[in-house]
């Protein structure tokens, strides 16, 4: 296969001199694109779509407009330029020169790491194969196939890395991340939130807040790490990441809105009745994907997490900013524990509790999100308060794994629990509802009963603009 | 605290039971809070000795107790966990002699899910649905065939070198080369990834037998049961025993069994057993002897005996010395040996037969020094006679005591003693007794069921030393008091070195090799000391290691 590098896969890493590089990835590229044809968004290959892609990490490089056909879509390899002179931030290497190359002793611990992180990129895409038959509006459908292909674009990142660093164990994991596929019962996905369905784009939008959210800290602390190309990529990858939450929190926002336009304008609670979303379901629906989210993030107390961020492979969120000595062997931090029917805050080991952590950083985010969309409904003049449940709320991972706790964090037993988890969790006849309001609207400008429109467009189109055109 | 190696099924924490026609499962589901002792949390199915302990019962259970079932499956009961091996805090706390101790038992259980396997033709199957880490994967490795779970992401693994700065406790180093076969490069890789090897590769390099999605895992698993019970000779409907716990006696220093006491004189640091002949002759036939369940003597025995080894080495650790002696009737004892030499193809002499063997392979491997006291009315024929080959030494009186009217002490050789009972290096205790001397062998089974007085003993070379009555009591003291005063270390060394002389087989290389390393490794600094492998576990700090290569 004859491939003109630099034209047809834009990249910062050289890679029309790379012949390695180059071999590795002639290989993996059919294999990528046929799964994208199978398991990439359905029936969309002839459209054109209006994609925002990245030619180079300059100012005017990453952000290049134009109606694409996706399979056409030129993923591309980017890494941010590198720092000069950077400096492993904490472990027990701090303040050695960041690694260019992969330390031999760490080879199976990152490789293990940029797999785990990479698994989840196309998974995402295999989640929501299926929404652009569903589509809310135009504009919609163009953030969902931007998303898809970013996802695919950092799955290109991290294959890239696995490529480059970590010889044929790499090429066969970069081979394995497209034969895992989400929901698969033989080879499902590595992380068990991404093998859940995204049925609907209330659900699509809460997971690119809550679930793509996950990925920004977890991508965050990636780029802390001493492995400078993997740092690189991260970072890079970051600058994107940003879209998909984006998307996420306005579309829920959206939502709100629309909720609260309909209830002032038939002054009722009743929504429903007129195609709206009620605010109480999508409390539920916050319950759930939050709970799944916080998940993700992993034990409380973990020996890898520890290991990783002492071997300097995978720091904390905005590690260089945190004021401490970066090392933590003699550092505590503030871990739950379930006792006597109450949850209990315990010193642990700083080192053990990275995890945990990470996990504080992002609730503190997402309280923020939350934080406006509650604006959006004030703003409106209705009395309701959304709210992130307790993190000990329906978990499945961790010390709450096997207790059950109300949204409001008292411990309560099983049967009290299955009792009313209906109140607080999204129930069948809810999502039954939602998937009765998924309708595609393709006509430029014009929304889905259930959703206001956005505030623009995308770079400075309107909001009736064919962001999507179906040939 | 003391350690009870009886349970019963009743009593299980860690595993079930499943028997579906001529296929068992044993599932491996560990209770987190159920370790044997306070103090870590076994997590994602590893396991401490209390858990093995389980298992040992369980595979004891299903060859007395199910005669129908041709073939086991192993597996567990998790989600994407198959089983990550010995709990690696339970180690880090534990001491040098429980860590040992723990690592004999389990092996010692793996090999007897072998000897299930060869001896009994009970198959096992080990069908690993997720990840098999350390000691997890050497369980897999003690079974005959094993399955993985194709999801792109359950992997085998022995880490133990990279992560904890020891050896797989288990025979994991042994087996993958001897039994698998697998290749020494691709071994010696192996052993050093901590992630461990999945799919195509971990097949094409012979760590698993076969890969199996998960859709069909249970589908695959099953039909493969199925047809290696079928295979299997054990009688597709016979009835089993009944297994109650051991029944066992403690009183001040002096635990009593049905067939055993055992007497503990701690000022000297001696043990002594003595072992009770059966009080009527031999049952008639197999039929009868299973009749008789538990209760049938050389069963019993093997239980008694299994019991009072483990007992003794968990939680007697600085009784060095045990003194082997018998009571009873050597004929009665020849007629029950007789009985297990004629019905042998019977499915339950067949395991009493192999209980017997595997009891024995345990007193071998313990690390107490063995002596045998051959005095009138004991009667250490046929099999008793192995705990003479068994001993380290063997003192037998010459004659009779003054004013006793017991005829002199005399051996017997049955049958039982050309054969049933291997040691690990799989001759039997008379050929390894005269690895340089074939023809004595055979001039041996001449003697089969003829009185051996001392003199004969002596001048065939069944024992050491045949003191008369005026010499026997000094000694006898002598030698137990000159025992107990050597290192015990270095006893250890010296007698597992010489026990087992001959050629080296998997079992050897196991015990002898490997925990003999491990032995030394748990010792060291780089492992055990402060800034050491099993220390730091978990801590998320590293190891320093001493680079100096001993």
């Amino acid at each position: 296969m004859g491939i003109n590098y630099s034209e047809k896969i834009p990249n910062n890493v050289d890679l029309g001199n790379d012949r390695r590089l180059q071999r590795a990835l002639e290989k993996w590229l059919p294999e990528f694109q046929g799964w994208w044809r199978e398991l990439g968004p359905v029936e969309s290959h002839d459209y054109d779509v209006f994609l925002r892609t990245a030619i180079s990490v300059d100012k005017g490089g990453w952000a290049n407009y134009g109606h694409v056909k996706m399979p056409d879509y030129r993923w591309g390899v980017f890494l941010s330029p590198s720092e000069a002179d950077r400096k492993i931030n904490f472990g027990m290497h701090k303040g050695q020169d960041a690694w260019q190359e992969v330390p031999g002793e760490y080879r199976s611990e990152l490789r293990r790491l940029i797999v785990t992180q990479g698994d989840t990129e196309p998974a995402s895409v295999e989640q929501q194969r299926h929404l652009g038959r569903t589509c809310p509006s135009l504009y919609d459908l163009r953030n969902l196939f931007q998303i898809n292909v970013e996802e695919g674009r950092h799955l290109w990142a991290m294959v890239y890395l696995l490529h480059a660093y970590f010889g044929r164990d790499g090429r066969e994991e970069a081979e394995e991340m497209l034969a895992r596929h989400s929901g698969d019962a033989d080879k499902p996905r590595i992380l068990q939130a991404f093998n859940e369905e995204t049925p609907d784009w209330l659900s699509f939008f809460m997971f690119t807040f809550f679930t793509d959210r996950d990925g920004k800290y977890q991508l965050a602390s990636l780029a802390e790490s001493g492995f400078d190309p993997l740092s690189r990529t991260c970072r890079f990858m970051l600058t994107e990441e940003a879209h998909h939450m984006f998307v996420g929190e306005t579309g829920v926002q959206r939502v709100i809105q629309r909720a609260c336009d309909l209830m002032n304008e038939h002054k009722t609670d009743d929504v429903r009745s007129f195609g709206g979303i009620d605010l109480a379901t999508i409390q539920r629906y916050i319950n759930f994907h939050f709970s799944v989210s916080i998940d993700l993030f992993g034990q409380e107390t973990s020996t890898n997490a520890a290991n990783y961020y002492t071997m300097g492979l995978k720091g904390r969120y905005q590690e260089t900013r945190i004021d401490d000595d970066h090392i933590l062997t003699d550092a505590t931090y503030k871990v739950p524990e379930i006792r006597d029917g109450k949850v209990h805050m315990i010193d642990a080991s700083a080192l053990n509790a990275v995890n945990e952590r990470l996990r504080d950083d992002y609730v503190a985010d997402c309280q923020r999100g939350v934080d406006k969309w509650n604006r959006t409904i004030a703003a409106a003049g209705i009395d309701f308060t959304l709210t992130l449940p307790h993190r000990g709320f329906h978990r499945g991972i961790g010390i709450y794994a096997n207790s059950c706790l109300t949204p409001d964090g008292k411990v309560i037993d099983r049967a009290a629990f299955e009792k009313q988890k209906g109140e607080w969790l999204p129930t069948d006849s809810d999502r039954i509802y939602i998937l009765s309001l998924m309708k595609a609207v393709t006509e430029p400008g014009k929304m889905a009963s259930w959703i206001a429109p956005p505030l623009k467009g995308i770079n400075g189109q309107p909001i009736d603009y064919e962001y999507v055109r179906f040939n | 605290m003391t350690i009870d190696f009886r349970t019963e099924p009743g009593q299980y924490k860690h595993w079930k039971i499943e028997i579906d026609g001529n296929v068992a499962t044993l599932t491996m589901d560990v209770d987190e809070k159920g370790g044997l002792v306070p103090g870590y949390d076994l997590k994602l199915n590893s396991y401490d000795l209390g858990v093995d302990i389980e298992l040992y019962d369980a595979t004891q259970r299903l060859r007395f107790c199910h005669p129908e079932v041709g073939a086991v499956v192993i597996t567990s009961g998790k989600d994407r966990v198959f089983c990550s091996g010995a709990n690696i805090t339970m180690l880090a706390g534990s001491s040098h002699a429980h860590k040992v101790n723990f690592c004999k038992f389990t092996n010692e259980t793996r090999m007897g899910i072998e000897d299930a396997s060869d001896g009994s033709q009970q198959r096992y199957i080990c069908a690993i649905n997720g990840t098999a880490a350390g000691g997890g994967y050497e369980l897999a490795l003690a079974t005959d065939e094993i399955l993985l779970v194709d999801d792109g992401s359950s992997a085998v693994s022995l880490p133990e070198v990279p992560l904890l700065a020891v050896l797989p406790g288990t025979g994991g180093l042994t087996r993958v080369v001897d039994k698998r076969m697998v290749r020494r490069d691709h071994a010696d890789f192996f052993c050093t990834v901590t992630e461990g090897i999945k799919g195509k590769r971990a097949r094409d390099w012979r760590l698993v037998d076969e890969l199996v999605p998960r859709s069909r895992f249970d589908e695959v698993v099953t039909e493969k049961a199925r047809q290696s019970a079928a295979r299997s000779d054990r009688p597709k409907d016979a009835t089993g025993i009944d297994w109650p716990m051991v029944a066992r006696q403690e009183e001040g220093d002096t635990i009593t069994y049905g067939t055993l006491s055992v007497g503990i004189d701690r000022s000297s640091r001696v043990a002594t057993f003595t072992v009770k002949g059966p009080t009527a002759d031999a049952p008639a036939n197999a039929a009868a002897a299973q009749e008789q369940g538990i209760a049938f003597w050389p069963l019993a025995l093997a239980r008694d005996l299994d019991d009072a080894i483990l007992h003794l080495r968990t939680n007697e650790t600085d009784i060095g010395v045990w003194a082997l002696r018998t009571s009873g009737d050597g004929h009665m004892v020849e007629s029950y040996d007789n009985l297990l030499a004629a019905e042998a193809d019977n499915w339950f002499i067949r395991e009493v037969r192999l209980y017997l063997k595997r009891c024995l392979k345990r007193l071998d491997v313990t690390s107490r020094s063995l002596i045998t006291l051959i005095e009138p009315g004991s009667c250490f024929t046929g099999t008793l006679l192995e705990l003479v080959l068994a001993a380290d030494r063997s003192y037998m009186l010459d004659g009779s005591f003054e004013d006793d009217d017991q005829s002199p002490a005399a051996l017997r050789l049955t049958a039982m003693n050309f054969g049933p009972y291997p040691m690990g290096n799989g001759l039997t205790r008379l050929q390894t007794r005269f690895l340089e001397n074939g023809e004595r062998y055979a001039e041996l089974e001449a003697e089969t069921g003829r009185d051996l007085l001392a003199e004969d003993a002596d001048e065939l070379g069944l024992v050491t030393f045949i003191p008369d009555d005026i010499d026997w009591e000094d000694e006898v003291r002598l030698a137990l008091e000159e025992r107990a005063a050597f290192s015990p270390d270095s006893l250890t060394g010296m007698e597992a070195s010489l026990r087992f002389a001959g050629p080296e087989t998997m079992e050897t290389k196991i015990f002898g090799r490997l925990t003999a390393w491990q032995n030394w490794i748990f010792q060291r600094p780089n492992a055990v000391g402060e800034a050491g492998a099993l220390r730091k576990f978990g801590t998320g700090t590293r190891a320093e290691f001493d680079p100096n290569r001993v």
